[in-house]
């Protein structure tokens, strides 16, 4: 196979309007072809662009970020599923940064529908709108979108790759191509001739590309049946490269302070101390703060804390109470949104009974295992950054921006992310090591965030307040409305990679709160925008993160003003709305042994949220042990439409539920005098070995559409959590974490 | 000054001050990749090695009190010649970001050196420095299990 250095250094010719050999086909009938990225050297062939043929054999191309969510082998597995190729006989790369590897699902999921209960004509609508994110050249990972965008894609990918291969053989053999099979990497002839991919790769590049059918999936040997993850070895013996992990030759370690009160300017600073400390090379302004570049990062880490600097004062209230009181005073303006408004909430249905309840959640941070870092190497008239991110079309463009470079002459290396869940979406970490590089040309210089530095510095997941009003009559919900307000995670978002105002309707603020697919016949929720300033992002799961915690929560205490049972209660109103939901109540009521009631000691709550395509319930059973309180087991079910491999989903799926049940139960993120309060694992704690339950989880398909699977595990947790402690202890929590208000086990 | 450290059998000299921790020495001046930055504050066990097979947090463990020999993941077991500890991962399919894991398996491997058949309590309170924000335990959990029997059976 070509090394990975030379088809790195090969692949990196982004925004070229030629393309240089190979051929581009596939998937791009539908919507044609960006340019290929891919520029096969001699005795190579780039089929299309995720499809490369060597001499050594094939290379697929799976340009999502590697973040945990098993993307790298599964996009790979859709690709091989129609080529017939097997992933162990592969290799798998991430590829440049390029406007053929964008991201058809993102802006079809911006539709202002529910969801679950789209059209076939508003599925298809998505996802030609899909094809406007190549317009805008959005290669990226997040909203759970990978699988949903790949799905259909990289199959003809692959099978247009294989036929193409069958016609280069039929030429050379002189018999039909549809006389020809194939087999594992190889064309197979009637007469037992076999040709491998690699010998008629050449051939094939020079055809023009053959669209195929795609297989049905009672055909399929790798989608749908558990594949081992490509980077299962190198995960379990540390040669995996992250982005920390880039060493090059020359290299400097840096660490950097920014203003602690976020998104104020710095007046100055006396960097005399550090200048003098060992290892030190160099001490950079970087506008808003200050980085110190060294021999080893430790020493640079240890030389930038010592720094006076002088900041300015944060653009927001200082104090926590302030900043909540502050995004309340939302509620006083015109909402933003009234996405559902069934029936008649004004109006209390005659016999019901009412019932109302405010819920508050903090601030949180990503704390993504690996601190923020990039590398950086500005050459004057080039620029090469490696990081792990979930963005690198818009990444490349603004360090190429901040490096005064055109985008032409800047290449990103995408490695491995440990961890991401939407905090690499951002520009930050790779803009700062571009600004830094640019101040010592020649010279590769790695910048590492310490983990105080990286805590303090976050997009976090905006607090937010629910205000929730209710009616139940019969042992039924007759009633819902709600409101939200919140600081915007997508307007801040859009100001910082494009610099676009927002406008209309923002449908991830209130994704959770107005399409719970319960049938509620007057049923009202409204979402309220915050202006205020303190930097927020989309953290995994983004508005169903606290809409999911408002909507179950409130449903919980309706059902027990109800009388009623809480699953049961849930299930009625699933039933009559959209049977998917249902089933997977159905199927955790099951799993668990659900009868509603529990001995002495032992609580259980359930939670069912519908978010990014896929309804996922869970239970929780927590128990008292010497009046301390372990949560003890999970059940969590959830329906794909088409569950590609299963056991990623499941390990989705739990591990979703773990980032929730972190956050339920330790996770805030405090401000006093403008600065974040937390700074480190012992301030922001999350569920270890002990504290993690016992999980069985359920992969169901029964819904129409392909679900998604990173994110949707997560909003149920905190729910089914609070709704377990409140059966265990009689306690309603309406704030988060629980650590203040109940005595968890630690 | 120069120091000298035994580093899965092999002999380094670095030139470092005496107070910087074993992690970025390994890191940064030996280029050992593999030992990973969590926290500094030895609360996420991303930086676990082993001095004189002891599971240590190197990011508290300064170059100066280093006396013995080093292991870290990359002595544990290479992709093609893997220990039964890393293939259990493997065939368990432990890893989701993956970031976490090598601390988690030289935390492990620590373990079933003293305990060769821990129960899930021994693994609770053996495994419970060690942070997972994908919230792989379970996987851990079988991987340590399946680990211990193949050991046994060895």
């Amino acid at each position: 196979m070509a090394s990975i250095g030379k088809i790195a250094r090969r692949t990196f010719l982004i925004g070229s309007a030629a393309i240089v050999g190979g051929v581009a086909f596939g998937a791009y009938y539908v919507s044609r072809p960006a340019p290929n990225p891919l520029k096969p050297g001699e005795g190579e062939a780039a089929l299309n662009p995720f499809v490369l043929i060597d001499q050594q054999g094939v290379t697929l191309f799976a340009p999502r970020a590697e973040m945990g969510q098993g993307v790298k082998t599964t996009w790979a597995a859709l690709i091989a599923e129609e080529l017939d190729v097997e992933l162990d006989s592969v290799r798998v790369l991430h590829g440049p940064a390029a406007a053929a590897y964008y991201n058809s699902a993102f802006i079809g999921d911006a539709l202002p529908n529910r969801g679950y209960n789209v059209s076939d004509f508003q599925h298809s609508l998505g996802e030609t709108l899909g094809v406007l994110a190549k317009t805008l050249n959005l290669q990226g990972t997040g909203g759970s979108t990978s699988m949903k965008d790949g799905y259909t894609r990289m199959r003809h990918a692959g099978a247009s790759a294989r036929e193409t291969l069958k016609q280069a053989a039929a030429n050379r053999l002189g018999i039909d191509r549809d006389q020809l099979k194939t087999a594992n990497g190889m064309v197979l002839a009637p007469d037992g001739t076999a040709l491998s991919y690699s010998e008629l790769a050449l051939e094939a590049g020079k055809l023009d590309p053959i669209k195929a059918e795609l297989r049905p999936s009672s055909e399929w040997r790798l989608l749908g049946k558990p594949q081992p993850r490509v980077d299962m070895v190198e995960k379990a013996t540390g040669t995996a490269e992250f982005g920390i992990d880039v060493r090059l030759p020359g290299m400097k370690f840096a660490s950097v302070r920014m203003n602690p009160r976020l998104g104020a300017a710095m007046n100055g600073f006396d960097a005399a101390a550090a200048q003098a400390m060992p290892g030190v090379e160099q001490i950079v302004d970087m506008g808003d703060g200050v980085a110190v570049v060294a021999s080893n990062t430790w020493l640079a880490m240890q030389a930038v804390e010592t720094i006076t600097v002088d900041w300015q004062d944060a653009p927001y209230p200082p104090e926590t109470d302030q900043v909540f009181a502050r995004i309340a005073e939302a509620f006083d303006d015109e909402p933003n949104s009234t996405m559902r408004d069934d029936g008649d909430v004004d109006q209390l249905p005659e016999g019901a009974s009412e019932i109302s309840a405010e819920y508050q959640l903090p601030y949180l941070a990503h704390a993504t295992m690996e601190p923020m870092n990039a590398t950086a190497l500005y050459e004057g008239d080039k620029l090469t950054v490696w990081c792990g991110n979930q963005m690198p079309t818009i990444i490349l463009a603004r360090c190429a921006e901040e490096a005064g470079l055109e985008s032409e002459q800047v290449d990103l290396h995408t490695t491995y992310l440990g961890g991401g869940f939407g905090r690499r979406v951002e520009l930050d970490f790779s803009v700062l090591a571009t600004r830094l590089a640019k101040q010592m040309p020649g010279v590769p210089v790695q910048l590492t965030w310490s983990r105080e530095e990286d805590m303090r510095h976050d997009f976090y997941r905006p607090g937010a307040i629910a205000r929730m009003r209710g009616a139940v009559k019969d042992g039924a919900a007759v009633l819902m409305d709600g409101q939200v307000a919140a600081a915007s995670s997508s307007a801040q978002f859009m100001d910082r990679i494009a610099g676009l105002p927002a406008g209309g309707p923002d449908k991830v603020h209130v994704e959770g709160f107005f399409n719970p697919p319960y049938a509620i016949p007057n049923f009202r929720m409204s979402g309220h925008l915050s202006d205020i300033k303190i930097p927020v992002g989309f953290w995994r799961s983004v508005g169903n993160s606290f809409n999911g915690f408002f909507v179950e929560s409130f449903l919980d205490e309706m059902a027990h003003k109800a009388g009623s049972d809480p699953m049961e209660f849930r299930l009625a109103l699933a039933h009559k709305e959209w049977a998917p939901a249902a089933g997977v109540l159905d199927a955790v009521k099951e799993m668990s042994g659900w009868t509603g009631k529990t001995p002495d000691g032992v609580g259980r709550g359930v939670a069912m949220c519908y978010s990014f395509g896929t309804p996922v319930a869970e239970v929780i059973e927590v128990v008292d042990e010497d009046g301390s309180i372990r949560i003890n087991k999970a059940w969590i079910a959830c329906d794909m439409g088409v569950a590609l491999d299963p056991e990623t989903v499941k390990a989705q799926m739990f591990g979703g539920m773990a980032f929730g049940l972190s956050a339920a139960c330790f996770g805030e993120i405090t401000f006093a005098g403008g600065e974040v309060e937390q700074g480190n694992f012992p301030d922001y704690d999350a569920l270890r070995m002990h504290t993690m339950p016992q999980t069985e989880v359920r992969v169901l398909e029964t819904q129409k559409h392909l679900g998604g699977a990173g994110e949707p595990g997560t909003p149920p947790a905190a729910p089914a959590l609070a709704n377990a402690i409140f059966d265990l202890t009689g306690h309603r929590a309406r704030r988060l974490p629980l650590m203040h208000d109940f005595d968890l086990l630690v | 000054m120069s120091t000298t450290l035994r580093i899965n059998g092999k002999t380094h000299q670095v030139d470092l001050p005496d107070d910087v921790p074993l992690l970025w020495v390994l890191r940064d001046n030996v280029g050992l990749t593999g030992t990973k930055y969590g926290c500094g504050v030895a609360a996420c066990g991303a930086c676990t090695v082993h001095i004189k097979g002891e599971a240590v947090r190197s990011c508290q463990t300064a170059l100066s009190d280093v006396d013995g020999e080093i292991t870290t993941i990359e002595g544990v077991g290479q992709p093609e010649s893997m220990s039964v500890i890393q293939q259990a991962w493997v065939d368990h399919q432990v890893a989701q970001c993956g970031y976490c894991q090598s601390g988690q398996i030289m935390q492990a491997a620590s373990l079933l050196a003293e305990n060769p058949s821990p129960t899930d309590a021994d693994i609770d309170e053996a495994m419970q420095g060690n942070l997972c924000r994908c919230g792989t335990y379970p996987r851990i959990r079988a991987a340590i299990h399946t680990a211990a029997q193949k050991m046994q059976e060895a």
